[in-house]
């Protein structure tokens, strides 16, 4: 029985941050900009988080000096791709080499490191096993997380501004034809997407209580890759979250035994992507103005 | 009425990496100062710690020779269509197999034998890479760039399995030593170059973009190729079978990739070890967009960012070097963002002048 919950837990301790970015992400890519940009959303919370934490001494602030960095570059994203309509592929890896570089230049100049920061205020202990679901259950960011995909569920499929964004996303030319402001609502979109990503960097660090460099090792990427696993529905994404970071857990508690090489276990959620682009079980197609600009 | 284009054409092509470079300058000179520093004490320690000595600049040239083959990977692409960002995995496919194929071979083998063979393994390594994506879209219309991002960490994991878990030497990341295949260093010929890693791999990079440059623009297949990326409906009516096209486009450019491999594997450390490529796949992007998608401008481009990134470490004493990774972004985004602009004024106002 406490294996089953060492494992639930684990699972929704590694869940987290993938559900903030996917969350995001999902908005973003509905509103036609792609989302390769969210493990640089992601760092770059991170990395504000564990500045305002270490300098306030409260968690709360780095959560909000978290959003403010997501936001910002969030920004930087939407004035490249919807302002300037640069290629938003190109934007999107230019943002994340971006990321890299700052958070690194940064962290030597406020911390004098080049790998990690000093510790810092985060929200409760964590230690392993029973310790563990006491952590969890304690910081709120574990339930800003799990909620984070309803919400977008729901902002999505429920209301005037979702109905908008699934508009600009699949028809931007006939959208703007009936009055809907196709840049406004891709704005906010893409911020949206970047508070909600970079909140998922702010878990990750205040998890840790520090900020070390690359610390998101390519978690936005399967963000990413559960979105399209997801079929760009918020729950199913959400779902696809999920599964990965069972299959790293069941990876990590394996461990031990002779079994698959972990290398392998890590493939899973890009493997699956593939197989779900190439359309091998259920078709997943993208929102059609997906990456194109404005009409 | 043509020199009004071809000028239009020019303005078209270089403003937007001179505006890019003016940008990154700009921030350059922000984060300089936010150190406390001079920016022209700075600029001046990274001309004269890359252009200005024999090592330095031996060390550009090794740092060109792999961006000019990735650059030249992500621009052919480009030309056909196609976003390839798969360079970090056909890089390393690259540079492994070639190691590979100098551990296998016995010791002694001539290197007239060795060295194509383990060019020739590079080459088919990331062409295999690379068929991957183009499959996947000609054959099931999936999108290469999620194809190729996806595949990078398949392949990096893959290649950190085989060598992990069979054929390191103890205590390290890397494999054993070639046997066969080296290649030799440019100091073996020029002694001022001592202790750079620049090595023969330069020149089979330059020929590499010299065959680019003539396939694109003197060949029927280089044709069919630039008609698939500008129009592929159009090309396909006219008889281009633009999904073999995109099959082959992409192969020939995970080769290019691919040959990159060597210059660390043939030419440097004559073992493939984990993490070799540090972003030089990504930063492909980068030269390609800067370059804009023509060899010439690639090679121009390769140099840029070598300068660049060699230049980091020459300030680092002054700046820390994470500032150069920085200006790449900045680059990046700068491009990217003046581009469609550009395009823009400048037939804006060649509107204005028709009418």
């Amino acid at each position: 029985m406490s294996e089953i919950v060492a494992f639930v837990a684990q699972t929704i301790r590694i869940a987290i941050p993938y559900l903030f970015a996917a969350s995001g992400g999902v908005v973003a890519e509905r509103a036609g900009v792609v989302s390769l940009t969210l493990e640089g959303f992601m760092l770059t919370g991170a990395f504000a988080a564990t500045l305002g934490s270490y300098y306030s001494g409260s968690p709360w602030i780095g959560v909000l000096c978290g959003i403010g960095g997501g936001l910002v570059f969030g920004l930087i994203h939407a004035v490249a791709s919807i302002r300037y309509r640069a290629d938003q592929i190109v934007t999107g890896i230019a943002i994340n080499l971006l990321a890299v570089g700052l958070t690194r230049f940064f962290l030597l100049m406020a911390f004098d490191s080049s790998s990690n920061s000093p510790r810092v205020a985060g929200f409760g202990v964590t230690g392993d096993g029973g310790a563990l679901t006491g952590a969890l259950l304690r910081n709120p960011l574990v339930w800003f997380g799990l909620l984070s995909i309803p919400l977008v569920a729901w902002l999505v499929h429920y209301t005037p501004f979702g109905l908008r964004v699934r508009a600009v996303g699949e028809h931007p030319a006939a959208a703007e034809t009936l009055g809907v402001p196709v840049r406004r609502v891709r704005y906010f979109a893409v911020v949206l997407s970047g508070i909600l990503a970079g909140l998922g960097g702010v878990y990750l660090a205040l998890d840790q209580h520090q900020f070390t460099d690359s610390m998101t090792a390519g978690r936005g990427f399967i963000a990413l890759a559960a979105i399209i696993f997801g079929r760009w529905e918020p729950v199913r994404a959400g779902i696809a979250c999920l599964l990965f970071a069972a299959a790293e857990t069941l990876q990590i508690q394996l461990q031990g035994m002779q079994g698959i090489p972990s290398q392998f276990v890590q493939m899973i959620p890009y493997v699956l992507t593939i197989v779900a682009v190439g359309g091998f079980v259920a078709r997943s197609t993208p929102p059609a103005a997906l990456g194109k600009g404005d009409a | 009425m043509t020199t009004i284009a071809a000028r239009q054409r020019v303005e078209e092509a270089l403003l937007p990496p001179l505006v890019a470079l003016l940008v990154a300058l700009v921030v350059g000179d922000i984060l300089i100062l936010l150190v406390g520093q001079s920016p022209g004490a700075v600029y001046r320690l990274m001309l004269s710690g890359t252009w200005g000595n024999w090592y330095g600049f031996g060390q550009v040239l090794y740092k060109a020779t792999t961006l000019l083959c990735t650059g030249l990977a992500v621009a052919l692409a480009l030309r056909a269509g196609l976003f390839n960002i798969g360079g970090e995995g056909q890089l390393a496919a690259g540079g492994f197999a070639a190691a590979v194929v100098g551990l296998v071979l016995p010791a002694g083998t001539p290197g007239i034998l060795a060295i194509p063979l383990c060019i020739g393994a590079a080459l088919a390594a990331g062409g295999l890479v690379g068929a991957v994506p183009g499959v996947m879209k000609a054959r099931f219309g999936a999108h290469e760039v999620i194809v190729t991002i996806m595949l990078n960490f398949i392949v990096l994991a893959f290649l950190n399995w085989i060598v992990a878990s069979h054929l390191h030497v103890p205590e390290t990341l890397h494999t054993p030593e070639m046997r066969a295949g080296t290649l030799p260093r440019l100091m073996d010929w020029i002694s001022p170059f001592h202790g750079s890693a620049a090595n023969a791999s330069l020149f089979i990079a330059i020929a590499a973009a010299v065959i680019v440059g003539w396939m694109l623009f003197r060949t029927r297949g280089g044709f069919e190729l630039r008609a698939a990326g500008l129009q592929p409906d159009a090309a396909e009516y006219g008889g281009v079978r633009v999904g073999r096209v995109w099959i082959k486009a992409f192969m020939i450019s995970g080769a290019l990739a691919g040959l990159g491999g060597i210059n660390y594997t043939l030419g440097y450390k004559h073992y493939y070890e984990e993490g070799f490529s540090g972003g030089a796949g990504f930063l492909g992007i980068a030269v390609a967009l800067v370059g804009r998608n023509h060899p010439l401008g690639v090679v121009i481009a390769a140099f840029l960012f070598a300068t660049l990134s060699q230049g980091g470490l020459a300030i680092h004493a002054l700046v820390p070097k994470q500032m150069v990774e920085v200006l790449q972004g900045v680059v990046i985004l700068a491009v990217a963002a003046a581009v469609p602009e550009v395009r823009r004024l400048v037939q804006g106002v060649r509107a204005g002048a028709a009418r």
